[in-house]
């Protein structure tokens, strides 16, 4: 059963390492359905790395990984986990990522790009793909640019593509890892704006962020992690207005040090 | 002063012969398709095989890689038909031994351009497809390849022309492709410089055509990227 508010996500004692560095210190967090986080942090936070733990595009170093009810993985030695690759493919075609780089397949048209889920992954049949694609291209608003190929589209454009794209696998959980950060600022609006509009659907998104002012609006819950540690959890109300934490005070004064 | 008396060229003998050559040519052309089907093929999988994280398959893909790059092939066609009979009791007829020798040869060659085209896509590539559910080999079939391919095609062209120009070797284990029956031609008949001029130019009409035809394939790509 999927009912708004049960969990559908929840990570364990997560850890990561790159080479002796150690990212993520232990991470744990449970996602209930429909919500919205927002992940704050300044750079080397280990924001993007617990975002991309959460579809193991970064294989976690130790900790546990349970997507509705059923924990990911076998466990290993030393605490790690092992996981293998089918079970991988089935968790990611679930749990949808949009990059910060949009990484858009250059040899396909905007609507190839929606299809390719759907088609080689889901099994869909070609009209059914096309079909949905289009509905979904439409839903970004760019029904028009069906056939461009990416090189032809704007960065907002491509980002809205790249969204229509993780939509097409209609995933449980949605992970944006700072879908704006690439994107010269006027076409930042647009974006934001389709990522906005997508709340209605009562889909489950974790986006990682620099833009405060949408994460106020958008988000049910915001995390601030700090040195690999969540430092900070609650409604934006709270963690944004009144921090408990000095760190996260010092990280938000620097966004509002110039006001005109 | 001494005059050097200047022989009269006889391109004449030569074209009078030259169904000769133009049958010679069918062998060439066969070593040539055999040997470079081969190699696209057999050279995607050691070049894959060369990218795998595990060893046990990198490395014999590796030392395959090296031992047939790093020897003439000259001396890799003489091995298939002297010393591969000596050493296993398989006696390979000459074309067998030239087209197996010369398949090996351009897969080794072709498995470093696969390997290089691979990697040259860029990550981000991979993630995509990795975020959308795709394994490993649906991914480099949709996405890789078609990218890396792209970016192959000069490449394996230059590959290619090498490779037809390496079957002329095949001569010396006695295929009677175009240079054997050159080799043979120049000696019965003591002209060695025009028949070795008209066999030049017929291999410039069969690779050139080739080449014409990648420009054409890489302007297409081209064309579909923008």
């Amino acid at each position: 059963m999927t009912v708004a508010g049960d969990v559908v996500l929840q990570v364990e004692d997560l850890h990561k390492s790159f080479g002796s560095t150690e990212v993520l210190k232990g991470i744990d967090l449970s996602v209930r359905r429909g919500e919205r986080i927002a992940i704050l942090g300044s750079s080397g936070s280990g924001k993007s790395t617990l975002l991309r733990c959460l579809n193991v595009l970064e294989m976690p170093t130790r900790g546990r990984l349970i997507l509705d009810g059923e924990a990911v993985g076998k466990p290993a030695a030393g605490g790690a986990t092992r996981y293998r690759e089918a079970e991988l493919n089935r968790l990611r075609a679930r749990v949808g990522m949009v990059f910060q780089q949009f990484n858009l397949f250059p040899h396909m048209t905007a609507l190839e790009n929606v299809m390719e889920g759907p088609l080689s992954v889901l099994g869909r049949s070609r009209a059914e793909a096309r079909r949905t694609a289009q509905r979904h291209l439409e839903r970004v608003g760019l029904g028009g640019k069906a056939d461009a190929h990416p090189a032809r589209l704007s960065g907002g454009q491509q980002q809205r593509v790249a969204i229509a794209r993780a939509l097409a696998m209609d995933p449980e959980v949605l992970l944006f890892d700072e879908p704006t950060s690439s994107l010269d600022p006027e076409l930042v609006g647009e974006v934001l704006g389709v990522i906005n509009d997508l709340s209605e659907d009562g889909r489950t998104m974790l986006l990682v962020t620099h833009e405060l002012g949408f994460a106020y609006h958008f988000a049910t819950r915001i995390l601030f992690l700090h040195e690999g540690r969540i430092l900070e959890d609650g409604p934006p109300e709270q963690v944004l207005k009144s921090p408990r934490e000095e760190r996260t005070r010092r990280f938000l004064d620097r966004f509002t040090a110039f006001r005109f | 002063m001494p005059t050097i008396a200047m022989p009269e060229l006889q391109f004449g003998e030569v074209f009078a012969n030259i169904d000769l050559f133009l049958e010679a040519c069918g062998l060439t052309l066969a070593l040539w398709a055999v040997a470079l089907a081969a190699g696209l093929s057999g050279g995607l999988l050691v070049g894959l095989a060369r990218l795998s994280p595990r060893r046990w398959i990198a490395w014999p893909a590796r030392g395959y890689v090296e031992l047939f790059r790093n020897t003439p092939v000259l001396v890799q066609l003489i091995w298939f038909y002297y010393a591969l009979p000596v050493l296993s009791g398989i006696q390979l007829p000459a074309f067998a031994a030239a087209a197996l020798a010369l398949s090996l040869n351009a897969s080794a060659y072709c498995a470093e351009i696969y390997r290089g085209g691979i990697q040259s896509v860029a990550a981000g590539q991979w993630e995509a497809g990795r975020a959308l559910g795709m394994g490993r080999l649906r991914l480099l079939r949709r996405i890789i390849l078609p990218l890396a391919v792209r970016r192959m095609v000069p490449a394996f062209t230059n590959r290619a022309v090498e490779l037809a120009k390496n079957t002329s070797v095949a001569s010396i284990i006695t295929v009677h492709e175009l240079m054997y029956t050159a080799r043979l031609f120049s000696s019965q008949n003591y002209i060695p410089m025009e028949t070795f001029t008209v066999v030049a130019m017929i291999y410039f009409l069969l690779i050139y055509p080739f080449t014409l035809a990648s420009y054409a394939l890489e302007r297409r790509f081209a064309a579909g990227r923008a």
